[in-house]
């Protein structure tokens, strides 16, 4: 049987890294007694695979994994006994059955939210509202996107679908699929340069707040939305 | 928290130092009487693999009036970060500074850590030298195995405690908290410390030498300060109640976020060694061996697996095939444990027909290999270090595994043990090819491709408590030279393109050599190696040979004297003030055996009064 877990990542836990995440999980599962399913061999791993990895120093409200139970409670039992397990900062926010046919969470992300603020002292001093909208209405926004081996310049206009300000914050829906992912930070990178400045190290508290299927033209939906509570 | 997220986001691994991980204890340190911060001198990774700590962490917070958080050595990267922005070093549970605790503990597992123990008393702002400390700064006390010589950090350390903790920090806090409620100096707590079983404080002794550099005295100078020193140990480890007397045992073990070096749940199912090698110093001076209730066990694997969620569990102990209960706790583990995915990790455990059959049900034959701890390459060599594996049992043991498909096989060794011959080198490459050789007999047909050997040669340290400890041991150039002479006899072996041999870095088992067996005098060889920059020295990566080299120049070390020469065993040594049960009679009996080439029965064959009789109990009353 298919499920979804749907979680939070705050606070300290930001340091914590992908792969220590998912250890992490694979731990809290045995300690909450989850019926899970595990691999064969002589190192049998569980069955559970992540959305989206999220970065270090990032907090999350919409974090997700799909796991294989043989069987389960209800989602309000799992829930809890989930977060009787849980650290201060992880917080189990819904367990739900997914249809059997139903694609894992990894291959079917499209999309991500994300709210940024700015670190203490850090904001820049303009107006953030207009300045953003303006940024944003930009028919391309060209920026260096660098990795590890090469350094190119890219068109990151097409990858955000919804963005905007206010006095404090920005917020950002981003595309976020395997083939097309953009990362926040390299927005806020462009947003910097188009103000005339350059982005402070550590400027920015970024928070994923959630995680979608689907597209632009047919319509987003919460990874959360795909599963049913039971 | 401590650091700042700019600095949290700029090292290597945060989490070692954030703390938050899964059976942390929380408390609020407002309402306990006593803060003491439990340091292991390394990085987490390392320090977060330990057994004693986990323990201890757990036996110290059972108590209301106590909160024992921990600390570790921040790794380079940190420390230079800390040094430049001057901050000072922190316990990881409240992030609170380690120089406002009562007590700092340091274990002292290893002697490369010397130098990291100054580091963590230095990063504290704690003053590093004992006699500059006021009533403000934390009583620092040092714990371990390398405090069966504790000398060469004696100007460090307020106390040190011989023994096992279990037995007496109760006591020790229950004096601190009295003595803190009546208000009195730390020269006056220290008195009452020193009181204590096991409690030693190095300010209490004066020591004189005599003029070729041996001990003259070594005396109390305080009226306090116990004469001799009394190892401390937990007599009875058969209780099934884990509420019973000094029988602690972590029920909820820490879990950490980063993968630490022993990322899963460790049964401790014995304490001490039958086996009597005579270079083994946990040998000697954990006698006697006391093995631990198998029912107790049971449920204690049961309790840690759930409340860990850990999806693997090992047995520790010095000589797991020695337990009496090993056939019954490992089917146990694998029947109701195996189906539920959890790994079951087998110690090194002898190499016959039981142990080849438990590792082909919960490991990879194709992947694994077998290891084999002749130590030495001679049966001659063998008798001389009181170490029972014979030729026979090797080339047998071998030989059953290759057929029930193993092909990887490592053996390890020691160069420079006393009365070492050119032979006995030689004799290492001999038993390699011995070993090949019976892969190779084995049909073609039956066997798994090609035969792996992995030798490896450690050098020989001579380590206090054991009948090596007169011993003189060999200089940086005597060490590769040995291993150049077995080098140069495995490339005559008709097998050699399928052994693999390798050896250790020579020059840091010289040091190793010197913080083992140094007196009082080599404490400003350490203080110089760590003010020259010295530290983890126990990582190759770091340690810096040449820095060492320097500290022992400046400060005027005779390494001949130290390293080189045999000492007479009417020499008073410089741990000799403390008591560990096993007499100095019986090493020196045994040193007599070794040059003979006399082998020593094992504990179980027979009793050999060694005198860790006095303390009641294990497996000298076993009958």
């Amino acid at each position: 049987m298919k499920i979804r877990v749907k979680f939070a990542k705050k606070g300290y836990m930001k340091f914590i890294g992908h792969l220590d995440t998912m250890r992490y999980f694979q731990k809290a599962m045995r300690r909450a007694d989850v019926d899970m399913m595990y691999s064969e061999g002589f190192n049998p791993h569980q069955k559970m695979s992540f959305a989206a990895p999220l970065g270090v120093g990032l907090t999350s409200s919409g974090e997700y994994m799909d796991i294989e139970v043989h069987s389960t409670d209800c989602s309000e039992v799992m829930v809890n006994r989930l977060n009787e397990q849980m650290v201060e900062g992880m917080e189990v926010i819904s367990y739900r059955q997914l249809p059997d046919d139903s694609k894992n969470a990894m291959s079917i992300v499209a999309a991500a939210d994300y709210n940024i603020k700015f670190r203490e002292g850090l904001k820049p001093d303009i107006d953030l509202r207009d300045a953003f909208e303006k940024y944003v209405s930009q028919p391309e926004i060209i920026v260096l996107k660098k990795t590890k081996k090469s350094e190119k310049e890219i068109d990151i206009r097409p990858g955000i679908y919804e963005a905007k300000a206010d006095d404090d914050s920005a917020f950002l829906k981003l595309a976020s699929s395997s083939g097309d992912y953009l990362k926040p930070e390299l927005v806020m990178d462009g947003f910097y340069k188009y103000i005339g400045m350059e982005m402070p190290k550590f400027a920015l508290e970024i928070e994923r707040l959630e995680v979608y299927a689907g597209s632009v033209e047919e319509g987003f939906v919460t990874l959360e939305d795909l599963g049913r509570e039971i | 928290m401590a650091l700042p997220d700019e600095i949290l986001l700029s090292i290597d691994k945060p989490e070692r130092y954030i703390g938050n991980e899964v059976n942390m204890v929380r408390k609020n340190p407002d309402d306990v009487d006593i803060r003491f911060a439990m340091c292991f001198p390394d990085v987490y990774e390392i320090g977060m693999s330990h057994l004693g700590i986990q323990i201890l962490y757990d036996m110290f917070n059972r108590r209301d009036d106590v909160y024992c958080e921990r600390v570790y050595s921040p790794w380079l990267d940190l420390d230079k970060v800390m040094r430049e922005k001057d901050i000072p070093l922190f316990a990881i549970e409240s992030q609170d500074n380690i120089k406002d605790f009562d007590f700092l503990g340091i274990t002292l597992q290893y002697e490369m850590c010397y130098a990291n123990v100054l580091q963590v008393l230095d990063l504290s702002k704690i003053p590093l030298i004992a006699s500059e400390r006021s009533d403000s700064d934390p009583i620092v006390i040092g714990g371990g195995p390398c405090t069966y010589n504790p000398e060469p950090l004696a100007d460090f350390f307020d106390i040190f405690y011989i023994g096992e903790g279990e037995k007496q920090y109760y006591r020790l806090f229950d004096i601190y908290k009295e003595h803190k409620k009546k208000g009195g100096s730390r020269q006056e707590f220290l008195e009452k410390a020193a009181e204590i079983p096991g409690m030693y404080v190095p300010a209490f002794y004066d020591v004189e030498y005599n003029e070729d550099g041996t001990i003259k005295s070594f005396v109390p100078n305080n009226s306090h300060a116990q004469k001799k020193i009394v190892k401390q140990l937990v007599v009875d480890m058969q209780s099934t109640d884990p509420e019973a007397e000094y029988n602690y045992y972590p029920r909820k073990p820490l879990v950490p976020f980063i993968k630490a070096t022993q990322d899963r749940v460790v049964l401790e199912i014995q304490r001490g060694c039958i086996r009597g090698c005579r270079f083994c110093q946990a040998g000697m001076v954990y006698r006697p061996v006391r093995e631990r209730n198998v029912e107790y066990l049971k449920n204690m694997a049961s309790e840690m697996l759930k409340s860990t969620g850990h999806e693997e569990i090992s047995l520790s102990s010095l000589s797991s095939s020695d337990y009496s209960h090993l056939e019954e706790i490992i089917n146990y583990l694998i029947d109701e444990f195996g189906k539920k995915g959890v790994n079951i990790s087998l110690p090194s455990l002898r190499i016959d027909a039981f142990s080849l059959d438990i590792m082909s049900k919960v490991q990879d034959v194709r992947k694994s290999s077998l290891t084999f701890a002749p130590e030495a390459g001679s049966q001659r060599l063998r008798n001389v270090i009181n170490k029972g594996l014979t030729e026979e049992v090797i080339l047998n043991g071998a030989s059953l595994a290759f057929k029930g498909g193993w092909n990887r096989v490592k053996l390890y060794f020691m160069l420079g043990i006393p009365t070492e011959t050119e032979e006995d080198m030689k004799g290492i490459a001999e038993l390699c090819e011995k070993v090949a050789e019976v892969y190779y007999e084995i049909p073609k047909t039956e066997r798994n491709g090609k035969v792996q050997i992995t030798a490896s040669s450690s050098f020989f340290i001579p380590k206090p408590f054991t009948p090596f400890q007169w011993a003189p041991m060999c200089t940086k150039e005597q060490f590769l030279e040995r291993a150049k002479i077995v080098n140069g006899r495995m490339k005559e072996m008709l097998n050699k393109k399928s052994i693999r041999y390798n050896w250790h870095e020579a020059d840091v088992s010289v040091i190793e050599g010197l913080l083992a067996r140094g007196d009082r005098k080599v404490a400003k060889t350490v203080l110089r190696a760590y003010e020259l920059g010295c530290l983890y020295d126990a990582w190759s990566d770091s340690y810096d040979n040449e820095k060492w080299q320097q500290a022992i120049k400046d400060t005027g070390i005779d390494m001949d004297f130290y390293i080189t020469r045999e000492r007479s065993t009417d020499e008073f040594l410089p741990w000799d003030f403390i008591d560990i049960g096993v007499t100095k009679k019986f090493l020196k009996n045994e040193w007599e055996n070794a040059k003979n080439e006399t082998v020593t029965p094992n504990c179980r064959m027979k009793c050999n009064g060694c005198g860790a009789a006095v303390f009641g109990g294990g497996v000298c009353f076993e009958n």
